[in-house]
């Protein structure tokens, strides 16, 4: 079996087997929590990588950002300086209207950034292990990618135990 | 104003997924009936590339005229969208999620629209690829010291933003869509959904970019719109050298886009029935929104014309008397009339803002600003320092066929896109209503 999980009505449910999964020994990063959209305010397990992955992003971000100026630096001037035009009495590298290109070049730079760490990041376009589709409709889902064997008795039990809980054994989508 | 209950989540889930799921004859009606005038103006376009401008009325002095002015009206309408869904994003408005949605389609497809007027406007459509920089065999850039090349840096900046803040969004529900579905359709938003299931970490990397792009696409829309303006006022032609008109376009194009963006809603609450969803409220508030909007586009039109007046310059006179009382003066009171009046008492009055007062004011709108473009672009540059360049314009049928078919091309592409995706995001209401709910 590649995955167990457990389907609840709640978040509360939810809470209850994911903490009973910390108390038989599981590591936070190790739950999986699925939910068809963001719950804010329920902290499912709290392992600090929120921040990481926040700081993380932005990093990525400005990097994105300092490689476009660095693109468009680099276009303007080879642009300009390659066929040297004389317009409006302006400088043939004029910063003011090159300004413009890098803004823009810049801002573009950030944001393919930040969709490409997205992307990465959250695995996306990457082969399913473990869902039910079951989540669109509402459900919490708490489970676990390749449970030792010898456990998954003990896990059964500790998803099994929240009021309204729905057991289920490896899924794709 | 709110309805006592708000829909639960699997009534938001079929009311949302209903139009993609379910198909009547009146889709197919709707889609033939903007699909028409689509049609006719490719044909008038296949036209005028086939025997040239001449079939067009622009010619000395005027070779700026319908075209220009649906480029302007249509990225101004662009603002409709990622910059207010960004801003609203920013500041957590709570009723900004049924409406980001409608909102960011119109962007990318206004700007679409809009950035296909340079195109026509070339007259030789397929040689605009000289507007890109590349090392070509001639050695030949473009100006990176002119507008119109600072144009092509924003407008696609702000499209490619436009699009990926429009799309990832649509990531969590595609997967609904998927998991609702059978057949091909559940394979091809399958596809579509990159593998989403809505881990802890998906939502929160979704989040954190969501709000990077946020931030980043303001600034972006803001520049877009100035840098249209730098298309005027860095010429030297009456009226068009000011300051102010990058402001002055910026705040007229979040005008006219929040107009556009009302009647959109107003549409989609109609033909789709999602009273439940696009409440009074959310009207109410882009109402109030709209006539704050009107307000500063009246005090930029005071500036303008105010400071021209005491600066008494005889080639900026020439143009300003020609608008307000020669031969374009019942354009300009008309557009003073759809822009201010219309929109001061339909939305100043408590009484008068509802539905159908905001959708009026709205459409008022839409021609005011689309006639401010006009009378921007055409009075100016028929009426130049010298007698030699004045001259008159006439829009040919060739030219009002083509813009008037870029109304339809949009409402085209918004219904095919109601087709395709949830015009309002299913997991953000979700997420909306469950705030709300531990709130209270």
């Amino acid at each position: 079996m590649s995955a167990i999980y457990g389907l609840y009505p709640d978040a509360a449910a939810a809470q209850a087997a994911v903490d009973g999964l910390r108390a038989a020994g599981v590591a936070g990063p190790d739950i999986t929590v699925l939910t068809s959209f963001p719950m804010d305010g329920c902290r499912f397990f709290d392992d600090g990588s929120d921040d990481r992955v926040r700081r993380r992003m932005w990093t990525m971000a400005g990097g994105g950002g300092l490689t476009g100026l660095t693109a468009a630096f680099a276009l303007s001037w080879v642009a300009e300086t390659s066929w040297p035009l004389s317009v409006g009495g302006l400088p043939v590298f004029a910063w003011w209207p090159n300004l413009i290109i890098m803004f823009e070049l810049t801002m573009l730079g950030a944001m393919l950034a930040t969709v490409v760490t997205l992307v990465v990041g959250a695995r996306l376009g990457r082969r399913v292990t473990l869902y039910d589709p079951e989540v669109s409709r509402g459900h919490i889902l708490v489970g676990i990618e390749r449970p030792d064997r010898d456990r998954i008795a003990a896990l059964t039990r500790a998803l099994a135990a929240p009021a309204g809980a729905r057991l289920g054994g490896n899924a794709g989508a | 104003m709110t309805p006592a209950r708000p829909p639960s989540h699997e009534q938001m889930t079929a009311d949302l997924l209903r139009p993609l799921l379910r198909t009547t004859w009146r889709f197919f009606l709707l889609a033939a009936v903007c699909t028409a005038p689509v049609l006719a103006g490719l044909v008038a376009w296949a036209t005028q590339a086939y025997y040239g401008f001449g079939v067009t009325g622009l010619g000395w002095p005027v070779y700026w005229g319908f075209y220009i002015t649906s480029f302007v009206f249509w990225i101004g309408i662009s603002h409709a969208g990622t910059l207010i869904s960004a801003i609203l994003r920013l500041v957590d408005a709570g009723w900004r999620r049924p409406v980001t949605r409608c909102a960011e389609a119109i962007t990318a497809f206004s700007l679409i629209i809009g950035a296909m007027f340079p195109l026509i406007h070339l007259g030789r459509p397929w040689l605009a690829f000289w507007l890109a920089p590349y090392p070509s065999e001639r050695m030949l850039w473009p100006n990176f010291r002119s507008p119109l090349v600072w144009d092509f840096f924003a407008i696609n900046t702000y499209l490619t933003g436009s699009l990926l803040f429009l799309a990832l969004p649509m990531i969590p529900d595609f997967a609904t869509v998927r998991d609702n579905s059978t057949g091909v359709r559940r394979r091809i938003y399958g596809v579509l959904a990159l593998g989403w299931r809505g881990s802890s970490a998906q939502w929160h990397r979704l989040e954190t970019a969501m709000a990077i792009m946020a931030i980043a696409i303001v600034p972006v829309a803001v520049s877009v719109h100035t840098i249209v303006s730098f298309d005027f006022s860095m010429a030297p032609v009456p009226m068009w050298q000011s300051t102010i008109f990058g402001p002055y376009f910026v705040a007229g194009a979040i005008f006219s886009g929040i107009a556009g963006l009302i009647i959109a809603m107003a549409l989609l609450r109609r033909f789709l029935h999602l009273e439940a969803y696009l409440l009074p409220l959310h009207f109410d508030n882009l109402g109030r929104l709209l006539l704050v909007m009107s307000l500063l586009w009246a005090y930029f039109v005071f500036n303008e014309r105010l400071v021209t007046y005491y600066g008494n310059e005889p080639s900026d006179m020439a143009v300003f008397w020609r608008t307000q009382r020669l031969s374009f003066a019942p354009l300009y009171w008309t557009m003073v009339t759809c822009n201010f009046l219309v929109p001061l008492v339909l939305l100043g009055v408590r009484r008068f803002r509802t539905i159908s007062g905001c959708v009026t004011a709205s459409v008022a709108v839409v021609v005011g600003m689309w006639l401010e473009r006009f009378l921007i672009i055409v009075p100016s540059l028929g009426h130049k320092f010298l007698p030699y360049s004045h001259g008159s314009y006439r829009p040919t049928p060739i030219e009002i066929v083509i813009a008037f078919s870029t109304f339809a091309a949009m409402a085209l592409l918004y219904v095919l896109f109601t087709k395709l995706v949830p015009i309002i995001s299913i997991w953000e209401m979700k997420a909306g209503a469950t705030a709300d709910t531990v709130r209270s």
